[in-house]
């Protein structure tokens, strides 16, 4: 396959980015807010669990995840509130004397919905955001990585970021107290 | 390592014992799901379980499907019975794992994190379990689909009027809900699964499901936003579930059902009912796997003080019906209570309140609260109690039918005992089936409530411990 040999024999293609390993939290923690400071742009932390306080040291903003949220609940309350005056007008049922338009049965079914659609639009809005599913990422070649899901800390830039560059950023993340810098291809 | 420690101004209680470190926690519960040889234990109960499930369970349905609900013990005074009361019961027991991910997270008790995988899986299973006895008791079986609003040429519709289409659609957005908020916690977990998976199948199983999660900080933000808003939305939900399905009674005209403090005390009684099941099956698997430092006696006794305190709720429920029935001057309503206590099934109502009222009193000492296997003891016995609480409020209430030329008592025949015997090999089988093949415990939520984490800030480099490096 391609992938052996781009990462046996010399890369002809600029590398993805790079890697860096740390080996705590706090120092991930650090060293994002040092990146972020430096001007980078296009880099990434990983970790086991999600660290407190590190949306700020990379300088995100809050999640953008609460607008899709409420888009699915509004969604999910005006379904229930057309289906059941609908099936009130197509089909309607007498009994017990009660009305055909009455809104207090109907609250029930409303919350269900507003509850179940804003439960998708958060799952289904989370992996949009976040790009996912996506089975083949560049990070997820190298074994060291594999850490990343069990007790490594990553730190990745990117080669498309305007202030890479192979041998500075290196240095860069070398200072920062990287215990280990890897070349991370396509 | 083992020079300065860092005292935190407050102090917190460790929640994983054992001084370990976090690479430990993944090696103790992806160890459970990697071992190359199942333990014979867990393959004996599997094996019976699965029959109960698979044979028992179908059998008896095909049986009643082939025959009619009059293979049941039905009767015309008591039109539901067993079946009804299985449904309540295991839709009840749901709540506990609901309660733990999305109400303790909430309220930041952060000692749910080592329950509540388990406990939200018990959910799901006890929420199909529950599913199974609507859909089999409508007698028309061929026509169940009639529950959901389906466009049809014959252009009828659910009457949105009636609690039970407002039960069908709190139960299934339950369910679904249920499924997405387990599923969401599990990714994280299933990718450290598919990184230390040695097998190819294990690799291609794991890691398609993992979605491709790497752990990014990017996709941590947005996750955990959903997961808040999951657990901000499951909480009224979960108080709504039961809430919903206490009103299948209460909305009724029948003494004894038609009650308002239905909802309350249905809630309160499914989450005692719940957290006495995951203990029930939590405590053995603690111990068989050895978890005792992950799951520890600190959870135990936690989730045992919830049970003390919503047995007690449900033990001036108990009171409370009694005092509405007197106070009310009702002559039917009184009656239905006086039946209930002195009539021919006293003996359900005192194994109730024995079970329910009495069991829970223990775990107000410690030493019994710090006892797992009396802490196992009395949890049985309030499963017990809780399913005859379902039992004595319907078929107590049934029996005795406005005219006494009408009246009946309900007995169950085989076929109830076996279908709900079933419904209990399934709920076990699915549990097992979830200890082997998924990581048990969520190992990313631990991990992240690990002593000295929340401390650390970039200019202390603290490991996870809050111990200088």
């Amino acid at each position: 396959m391609s992938e052996t040999t781009s990462t046996t024999s010399a890369p002809s293609a600029a590398p993805w980015g790079l890697l860096a390993q740390f080996d705590s939290p706090g120092a991930l923690l650090r060293a994002a807010r040092e990146t972020c400071k430096a001007g980078y742009t296009c880099f990434d932390v990983y970790s086991p669990f999600p660290v407190h306080g590190m949306d700020q040291a990379m300088g995100l903003g809050r999640s953008k995840l609460g607008w899709i949220i409420a888009g699915g609940a509004l969604a999910g309350f005006l379904t229930a509130v057309g289906l059941q005056y609908f099936v009130a007008w197509d089909y309607p049922l007498v009994h017990q004397g009660k009305p055909f338009y009455a809104w207090q049965p109907y609250t029930i079914v409303c919350f269900e919905l507003t509850v179940l659609f804003a439960s998708f639009a958060a799952v289904i809005g989370m992996f949009f955001l976040n790009g996912l599913p996506l089975w083949y990422h560049p990070t997820l070649k190298p074994t060291s990585f594999a850490k990343a899901t069990d007790n490594g800390f990553f730190l990745t830039i990117e080669s498309r970021d305007q202030k890479y560059s192979p041998t500075t950023t290196r240095e860069f993340l070398e200072q920062l107290g990287a215990v280990k810098v890897e070349t991370l291809e396509e | 390592m083992t020079t300065a420690t860092i005292q935190p101004d407050l102090q917190r209680p460790q929640l994983v014992l054992g001084n370990k470190r976090i690479g430990d926690v993944t090696e103790i519960v992806s160890g459970i799901v990697e071992k190359k040889t199942t333990p014979l234990w867990w393959k004996i109960a599997a094996t019976i379980t699965g029959l109960g499930a698979v044979v028992v369970l179908n059998l008896n349905i095909f049986y009643l499907f082939t025959t009619g609900v009059g293979v049941w013990g039905l009767n015309h005074p008591v039109m539901w019975a067993w079946d009804i009361t299985n449904f309540v019961f295991w839709i009840g027991i749901g709540h506990a794992g609901t309660l733990i991910s999305a109400i303790l997270f909430l309220m930041r008790q952060r000692w749910r994190t080592s329950i509540n995988r388990s406990a939200e899986a018990m959910t799901l299973f006890a929420v199909m379990c529950a599913g199974i006895f609507p859909g089999i008791h409508v007698g028309r079986w061929w026509m169940a689909w009639f529950l959901a609003p389906a466009p049809s040429q014959w252009g009828v519709w659910p009457n949105f009027h009636s609690p039970l289409l407002w039960d069908v659609f709190a139960v299934s957005t339950y369910a679904t809900v249920s499924v997405l908020f387990w599923y969401v916690g599990l990714i994280p977990d299933l990718a450290t699964l598919r990184d230390r998976a040695t097998g190819k199948l294990k690799q291609f199983a794991y890691g398609l499901f993992a979605l491709g999660w790497r752990g990014s900080n990017r996709h941590w933000r947005n996750y955990e936003m959903a997961y808040l808003v999951l657990a901000g939305i499951s909480t009224p939900l979960v108080l709504s579930v039961h809430s919903v399905v206490s009103m299948d009674f209460a909305t009724s005209v029948l003494p004894g059902w038609h009650a308002t403090i239905f909802p309350p005390y249905f809630v309160a009684g499914a989450i005692f009912s719940g957290f006495a099941m995951v203990l029930t099956i939590l405590i053995p698997a603690r111990q068989l796997f050895g978890l005792q430092d992950l799951i520890t006696i600190k959870h135990v006794d936690n989730m045992a003080k919830v049970i003390l305190a919503t047995g007690c709720m449900v033990g001036y429920a108990y009171g409370m019906e009694f005092f509405t029935a007197f106070y009310s001057g009702n002559a039917f309503e009184s009656f239905v209570f006086r039946n209930r206590a002195m009539g021919p099934y006293a003996w359900a109502y005192w194994t109730m309140v024995t079970c329910n009222v009495i069991t829970p009193q223990f775990f107000w000492f410690k030493k019994i609260r710090q006892n797992v296997w009396l802490v196992l003891a009395l949890c049985i016995f309030v499963n017990v109690g809780m399913w005859f609480e379902r039992f004595v409020i319907i078929v107590t209430s049934l029996h005795r039918d406005f005219l006494p030329s009408s009246w009946g008592y309900f007995t169950p025949t085989w076929v109830d005992i076996l279908t709900f015997v079933g419904s209990i090999c399934l709920f076990l089988h699915l549990f097992l089936l979830f200890i082997r093949f998924l990581p048990m415990i969520a190992m990313s939520e631990v991990k992240g409530i690990m002593q000295g984490h929340s401390l650390m800030n970039a200019d202390q480099p603290l490991d996870v411990h809050g111990r200088k490096e």
